[in-house]
């Protein structure tokens, strides 16, 4: 089956219908305004925390307690909210916004990667084991975390790796359903007789695979890179028990730890606009990072859905 | 789930007879291997190797006298012994029952309301639902958490000014489906998208054909769309279930704002990390951790059996 990218589908479909003149009633193609409102009625119920979040972020603390949550307070204060997140404690927010940046980023490279290269090897190729290996790593999206976080801080101790970025890089490369989703890609986007025309030509296996493969797998690349590094971005609980020393806490531990600080602190209530706030800022690359590359990671998706 | 998973195998992928190894073919067989293996050592280095460290150390007790003792299944009887483990677990199959259904049920409603193309902004919509995926469970826990607070929380605000007094979300017998809500807002994008890309997918001929017949827009999303896009609702039946046993962030995050209604055993997840960094029972918590894992694996394998038998007997009536 040619794969049917979803944008492509979506106005072919249509236009079937619009030229099709024995049909009288279709109902499907207009549009509804009841769907409408109901959808968007939900929509809301997605939108609205994260617009609190906006608008409580322009608050100082006696605004927080003493306006309504959706309307702005008496001052504008989110410029000085954002200096008090950025100068707390020595500017530690900066250190952890540039710690969850480098881990997510090299763990999701490094992830992509191996998922990229094991996945087209396992639609391309046929060699002794695959089939076992490839079951093996499906299996594995069954293994809950919980199972392997304490053993793998066990061994990271030993070898004494734990408190330091390799405590939460190394163990965050694996990425079982990228290998799944790679594999049902490449066997879509790469056409073997393409590879086959590359060995003709006589490149290598890995030039075919870099000059050829790579190209192809694009939206698959990127589908696997931005879950993986949601994954590793938004990952609490390895390095909540890898990492001691706040100076290597990713943003997600680091907000935590200030959260704890201002309701057991009680008096010191300045830190709820500065979690709050932090909160906002943390959220914001991620959520940018999806809308750009919409078009990509959806295309991904979709095609990984489709075989699911 | 690896079955259930592969059935549907492209044709590109489909094996060329096997013959005796040519030297091509030893060559590409080489190249394979190269492509496999950094995966395959990481793999088995933070996979293979944990998991079965981890099952090793559970068959251990450590004693104030004589160290660490070779303690056979003791770990594993005292778990099913243990009303905090038991409670955990029961805990979390409420979880399981009343959680994912609705999560997958508005998932599911939201693929099809945005496949049928019937209402406006529909794409803007597909995004802001999704969203909240992008947000850190921790995140979305702490401001959920402020949502519920009863101080400076919308929530409460607004019962206050329709005159209900102030919902307290925080007690002991509200926080569950509190958490449930949190997790919810959470996931329903991602599994919404899973299921909309699928939709996306299936061939137009199979609509047409319905539309010949003169089936409704609920029949084809019924008798059509849904059985279509199985697979796809299957892996998402099976990653909320991993998803829910291992709830973690949001009790131990809750727990800073609400120490009386989240005890230390709230969640399986939660309470292996307990014992095992706060009480430094490792060895208990490793087989607590292990037991978990079989939890999920069986609960997710009857899971998929059954959507396996499922869709056999319907192959066989049709």
């Amino acid at each position: 089956m040619t794969r049917i990218e979803p944008r492509a589908a979506a106005p072919a479909r249509r236009a079937a219908g619009r030229t099709r003149p024995r049909r009288r009633y279709a109902p499907e193609r207009r549009r509804s305004l009841l769907l409408t409102l109901l959808l968007w009625l939900c929509v809301l119920y997605f939108v609205l925390p994260l617009l609190w979040l906006l608008i409580a972020s322009t608050k100082d603390n006696a605004d927080l307690f003493s306006s309504f949550g959706f309307w702005f307070g008496e001052r504008f204060s989110l410029g000085e909210n954002l200096v008090t997140v950025f100068t707390t404690r020595d500017g530690i927010f900066g250190r952890w916004i540039l710690n969850t940046v480098v881990y997510a980023v090299v763990s999701a490279a490094g992830a992509t990667l191996l998922a990229t290269m094991a996945g087209y090897a396992f639609a391309k190729y046929r060699f002794p084991g695959d089939k076992v290996m490839f079951s093996l790593t499906l299996g594995a999206v069954m293994i809950p975390l919980t199972a392997l976080a304490l053993p793998t801080y066990l061994l990271f101790s030993s070898a004494g790796l734990t408190n330091t970025p390799w405590a939460i890089i190394v163990p965050s490369l694996v990425s079982p359903f990228g290998v799944y989703l790679m594999r049902v890609y490449a066997a879509d986007a790469i056409p073997d007789t393409l590879i086959e025309a590359a060995r003709v030509d006589g490149a290598g296996e890995f030039r075919t695979f870099w000059q050829v493969g790579l190209r192809l797998l694009a939206p698959g690349l990127v589908t696997v890179f931005l879950f993986s590094l949601v994954a590793t971005w938004n990952n609490y609980f390895l390095p909540l028990i890898m990492l001691n020393s706040s100076e290597l806490y990713p943003l997600t531990v680091g907000l935590a730890q200030l959260q704890a600080a201002s309701s057991a602190g009680g008096g010191s209530q300045a830190l709820f606009s500065t979690v709050i706030t932090g909160s906002l800022v943390s959220v914001l690359p991620l959520i940018v990072a999806f809308l750009v590359l919409q078009r990509y990671w959806q295309t991904g998706l979709a095609t990984g859905g489709v075989k699911g | 789930m690896s079955e259930s998973l592969t059935v549907s195998r492209p044709p590109t992928a489909a094996a060329p007879p096997r013959r005796r190894p040519s030297a091509t073919k030893r060559k590409q067989n080489r190249a394979a291997y190269l492509f496999v293996l950094p995966f395959f050592v990481v793999f088995v280095a933070m996979l293979v190797v944990p998991l079965v460290y981890s099952g090793y150390l559970s068959l251990f007790e450590s004693k104030l006298i004589g160290g660490e003792v070779f303690a056979g299944l003791n770990n594993y009887v005292r778990a099913f012994l243990d009303p905090g483990f038991l409670s955990g677990v029961g805990r979390m199959a409420l979880f399981l029952v009343v959680q994912v259904p609705i999560m997958l049920g508005l998932a599911l409603f939201f693929a099809l309301a945005l496949d049928s193309g019937r209402a406006r902004a529909s794409k803007a919509a597909r995004l802001l639902i999704f969203m909240p995926y992008a947000v850190p469970a921790v995140v979305a826990t702490l401001m959920w958490g402020y949502l519920y607070g009863p101080d400076f929380g919308p929530i409460a605000q607004v019962a206050r000014a329709l005159g209900l007094g102030t919902p307290d979300l925080l007690a002991g017998d509200t926080i569950l489906g509190s958490m449930m809500n949190i997790v919810t807002w959470e996931f329903v994008g991602y599994n919404m998208i899973v299921m909309f890309a699928a939709l996306r997918s299936i061939p137009t001929e199979l609509y047409e054909a319905a539309e010949i017949d003169g089936a409704s827009q609920l029949r084809v999303a019924w008798s059509i769309k849904i059985p279509a896009i199985r697979p796809a609702i299957l892996l998402t039946v099976i990653f909320s279930i991993i998803g829910t046993f291992q709830l973690f962030n949001e009790p131990s995050l809750l727990n800073a704002i609400a120490p009386d209604a989240i005890s230390s055993a709230f969640t399986p997840n939660y309470y292996a990390y307990n014992l095992a960094f706060i009480n430094q029972d490792l060895n208990y918590a490793a087989a607590l951790a292990f037991l978990l894992g079989v939890v999920i694996a069986v609960v997710s394998y009857v899971v998929q059996l059954g959507a396996q038998r499922g869709e056999r007997r319907e192959r066989n009536q049709s």
